[in-house]
């Protein structure tokens, strides 16, 4: 069972409270991008082993989409943040980098 | 005129705890910033109440403000004085993005009550009652469908959920607290 803060309510919830919202920090590309462009926006994502970046709504409670640090294999939670942030924030970084110190970086 | 009718016209369930409807009850959905002056001055002048703060709910003679996110209350009043509250908070907060709704008869409202009643909820709500205090309201699901509850008396919880389920939830409700099906029977 996976348990999130929500950054937005402070509530730590858990897994049904949550609906999940694929992959965090996607580039859009849209009208006058490339079909690979596109493709890339539309299909690949990078479905790691490890630590992944989420989104996430609390959509039984407060409503509102945050994102998510965790560890896919473990279940491991890092950290959450607002969603509004372009890229993980510096202490999300450092949670991860504490916990698993050979992780190669955000990229 | 119609007669106004709550979803389920106060009905009760009797078990280790007491499940009521609690019939009309007016709400208000407030939606701005949370932030600014003149909606804590309107909201103040609606209830009586503070703005309360992150998952807060203040309650001052029978009215009751209450965070449900970072842009939204819900605003308890009298079922008679929904209406009027509704337009005088749109007229306070002219000019301002927000937003005031009557959502009086788009919910519905649920006591439990007894000294097991958490226990009622407990079951429906993954949430930690130990760690629920009064004077916070929490929003949650209840079995399938959205909910929000508070501590509204020291042996009492109050849960809203939308009136298209008020029949589901209190079915819900009731089923939870049939005598016998306590968590830990004294
Ligand atoms: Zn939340």
């Amino acid at each position: 069972m996976l348990t999130l803060t929500c950054p937005c309510c402070g509530v730590a919830a858990e897994e049904t409270e949550l609906a999940p919202g694929g992959e965090a920090h996607l580039k859009r590309f849209g009208p006058g991008a490339s079909d690979e462009d596109f493709e890339g926006y539309l299909f690949a994502r990078k479905n790691p082993k490890g630590v992944h970046f989420e989104r996430w709504r609390h959509a039984m409670g407060c409503g509102k989409w945050f994102l998510a640090a965790r560890c896919t294999a473990t279940l491991e939670v890092f950290g959450t943040y607002k969603a509004q942030s372009p890229e993980p924030p510096p202490e999300i970084i450092a949670a991860i980098k504490a916990r698993r110190p050979d992780w190669k970086g955000y990229s | 005129m119609s007669e106004p009718i709550s979803a389920l016209a106060g009905k009760n369930a009797e078990g280790f705890a007491r499940v009521s409807e609690a019939g009309l009850q007016g709400m208000i959905t407030l939606r701005g910033n949370l932030a600014s002056a003149a909606l804590a001055a309107a909201v103040k002048a609606a209830t009586g109440c503070a703005l309360p703060g992150n998952r807060g709910i203040h309650t001052k003679a029978g009215k009751a403000a209450a965070w449900m996110s970072p842009d939204e209350l819900l605003l308890l009043v009298p079922y008679g004085e929904a209406e009027a509250t509704a337009a005088a908070l749109e007229a306070a907060l002219a000019g301002e993005h927000a937003l005031a709704a009557n959502v009086s008869d788009a919910r519905a409202l649920f006591r439990v009550s007894g000294a097991k009643a958490d226990q009622v909820a407990m079951k429906l709500c993954p949430v930690d009652f130990a760690r629920l205090p009064q004077g916070e309201i929490r929003r949650t699901r209840a079995a399938q469908v959205a909910a929000a509850l508070w501590r509204s008396a020291p042996d009492e919880i109050s849960l809203v959920c939308f009136r298209s389920v008020a029949g589901y939830v209190f079915d819900l409700l009731a089923i939870s607290a049939r005598t016998g099906s306590e968590l830990a029977p004294a």
